[in-house]
């Protein structure tokens, strides 16, 4: 029988899911998701977590034990930093060691990826995780090697415009790569970190809302690697959270851009990095003359209060361009 | 040049001895007060961490006694503490307060970097004049320390209620006013004789408590709310996992000097609980709970401010080490609602509970 290998549909399941997915299914296991975020995972979480640590975290503990009883492993990399001199954020540190304090889970496969001096050992996390399968090297490499193919399409996909649901159901049928345009009146850039912005329920929908209000969303993902990095360039110390980097070089990007008229800042209540880039990138915007709107989320958000301040920052953008073209 | 520097407790008789014995012109900012909190938290971003708004205030507040340069310590993550001095030094450019930022950060390309920031600040002076600074800087640390350590375990035990913070007050005072190292071994001796001048009831049953957690909050009595002095007054012996000169010990001299305690023994307790560090004291916090635990501690305050990551991560896990060595924990979040009675009342209630605790195993082994 077939290992059954659960992944938790929270964090960087966003970024890196195809990665995994891939290499374990070439490795002969059976992937297991977690349920779709609810109410009921979110309740699961906050039960288990400390009331301090912020929502996505909650979101986390909560599709952990969603998978608890379902699967035979859980797939919980301690992602300590995915690109050199660079972290991501101290809770993803701690994170396996957070869940290994629950009761009745199943063993974590907890390999710790690690590129913050060089990139060889990750390699060592490679090999670990595919020694649970198989004792021949050739083939956990041969099966990382697909991984990585399959995830080098999906940022493509990414890059394209398609968001992470739409890419990844992509990935599955087979979809053209070739440039989604949305006929939309406005664009505005949707920042924050990928596991606010690409939960539907955490956010309550926000990009489905912006789009029905004739709204294009460009994110970070949106743009290349190479753009995010040379926007984020014009710092005076460069960011060591690789996720803030993004952010902070996509809101660079922005100004820039004419065609984008505004920028939406998603933020966790209580996250140590959006603290600071949040703020480094409200300051950026005030001085480019942006429309800039922080939308903070905890578990207390409601829907509605979400839904008037979109309004009200898009209605303040459409006057903002009726003004500027008369 | 009028350089000023951000309270942390006592750093500031250590730094300012340094840089005064290079010949430096320093602006140490009043102590933080109710007004630099409040200063800070106007100016500064609202889920910034408290120390942010607290060194905030101090750069204001240093702005109107003359300073125009602050040092800062610079880090490179994952702990938001490695970006405070660019966003305060952007968010004092944008309120009006002009001030150059010296960042001392840990080189990134080459250590050249650092010495030509050093050099920058020490100006014509020679390298064994600055090595000597640094001695003396660290030496007025050490002494600072051993005066707190001695009135830790005293105030538990006096017999006038706040003698031995008068005593404290008054040999950290003859500490700092000294200019040489001569002095300096001479005060210590002076402030040893002024705490012993403490009358103490030696045979009182004290309770003894740990002090851990991030190492701002621990070391500043302003932003703990004074936590080790009520805990003295409650009649607990507090000792605290970090003292200003064993982190200069570990971080400046990468733990040159044997004989202090040392974050690798932190780390190691902790591993069974916490594999990986995970940026400021997170690791060290939960290793020397685990080391307090064994060392037959009644009990472990964790004090960190609002929002700090690596202690919200040693938190999630403390409870496991309480589990595993029954030794209670109580987790204090410091920000700028904080009130004094809401704490004091839990502290109370805390060493209650650890009172009741002994004397229940008292009962049970006689």
């Amino acid at each position: 029988m077939n290992l059954k290998i659960g992944i938790p549909r929270a964090l960087l399941y966003y970024y890196y899911y195809p990665l995994w997915k891939t290499f374990f299914q070439e490795l002969g296991a059976e992937v297991v998701l977690s349920s779709p975020s609810s109410k009921v995972i979110l309740d699961n979480g906050l039960k288990h977590a400390v009331d301090e640590i912020c929502l996505p975290i909650k979101m986390a503990f909560g599709h952990v034990q969603d998978l608890a009883g379902k699967v035979d492993y859980i797939f919980l990399p301690r992602l300590v930093s995915v690109k050199k001199h660079e972290y991501i954020c101290p809770k993803f540190l701690g994170f396996p060691d957070l869940v290994r304090c629950l009761d009745g889970l199943p063993p974590l496969i907890d390999i710790n990826v690690n590129y913050y001096k060089n990139k060889k050992d990750a390699y060592f996390a490679v090999k670990e995780a595919g020694k649970l399968f198989t004792n021949n090297y050739l083939k956990i490499w041969g099966a990382y090697r697909s991984a990585l193919d399959i995830q080098k399409k999906y940022f493509r996909l990414l890059q394209l415009g398609l968001m992470p649901d739409e890419a990844l159901a992509g990935l599955e049928e087979g979809v053209e790569e070739k440039p989604r345009l949305h006929q939309g009146e406005h664009t505005v850039a949707l920042l924050g970190h990928p596991y606010n912005i690409y939960d539907s329920y955490i956010n309550m929908n926000l990009i489905r809302r912006l789009r029905t209000m004739g709204v294009n969303v460009l994110t970070a993902e949106c743009l290349s690697e190479r753009v995010v990095r040379n926007c984020a360039s014009g710092l005076s110390k460069k960011l060591f959270w690789t996720l803030g980097q993004r952010m902070i070089g996509a809101a660079f990007h922005s100004f820039k851009r004419h065609d984008i008229s505004g920028i939406v800042y998603v933020a966790a209540f209580a996250c140590g990095p959006d603290s600071m880039t949040g703020d480094l990138i409200a300051r950026e915007a005030r001085v480019a003359r942006m429309p800039f709107m922080n939308l903070t989320l905890d578990e207390h958000t409601g829907e509605t209060g979400i839904v008037t301040r979109i309004e009200a920052f898009m209605d303040m953008v459409r006057w903002r361009k009726a003004g500027l073209s008369k | 040049m009028r350089v000023t520097f951000p309270h942390m407790g006592n750093l500031h008789i250590c730094l300012k001895a340094m840089l005064r014995y290079l010949e430096v012109d320093v602006v140490v900012p009043p102590p933080s007060s109710k007004k630099t909190l409040t200063l800070g938290v106007k100016y500064g971003p609202e889920f910034a961490c408290m120390p942010l708004k607290l060194n905030l205030g101090n750069f204001i507040e240093a702005y109107g006694l003359g300073a125009d340069t602050i040092i800062m310590a610079g880090g490179c993550g994952p702990c938001r503490f490695g970006y405070y001095a660019q966003i305060e030094h952007a968010i004092l450019k944008e309120i009006g307060y002009e001030y150059e930022l010296i960042v001392i950060e840990p080189p990134e390309r080459h250590i050249s970097e650092l010495f030509s920031k050093i050099k920058y600040v020490t100006g014509d002076h020679s390298w064994w004049r600055v090595i000597q600074a640094v001695r003396f800087g660290y030496q007025k640390a050490r002494a600072v320390d051993e005066i707190e350590m001695t009135a830790f375990k005293m105030r538990p035990r006096e017999l006038v209620p706040g003698s031995t913070d008068i005593a404290y007050r008054n040999a950290l005072n003859l500490i700092d006013r000294t200019v040489t190292l001569h002095e300096l071994n001479r005060a210590k001796k002076r402030a040893g004789l002024i705490m012993d001048g403490v009358s103490l009831d030696k045979n009182r049953p004290v309770l003894k408590i740990g002090l851990t957690g991030e190492i701002f909050t621990l070391l500043e009595p302003f932003s703990n709310l004074d936590v080790e002095r009520h805990l003295g007054r409650l009649g607990a012996e507090v000792d605290r996992s970090v003292y200003l000169s064993e982190w200069v010990n570990d971080h400046l001299f990468m733990g040159l000097l044997k004989g202090l305690r040392s974050r690798k023994d932190a780390c190691t307790a902790a591993f069974p609980y916490l594999r990986h560090f995970v940026g400021g004291h997170g690791q060290e916090t939960v290793g020397s709970a685990v080391n307090y635990a064994r060392a037959g501690y009644d009990g472990l305050v964790q004090v960190f401010p609002f929002t700090c990551m690596p202690e919200i991560v040693a938190e999630s896990i403390l409870p496991e080490v309480a589990k595993d060595y029954e030794m209670p924990i109580l987790t204090l979040i410091m920000d700028e609602h904080t009130g004094e009675t809401g704490i004091l009342t839990r502290l109370e209630a805390f060493i209650d509970l650890l009172e009741r605790k002994k004397e229940l195993r008292r009962q049970a082994l006689s």
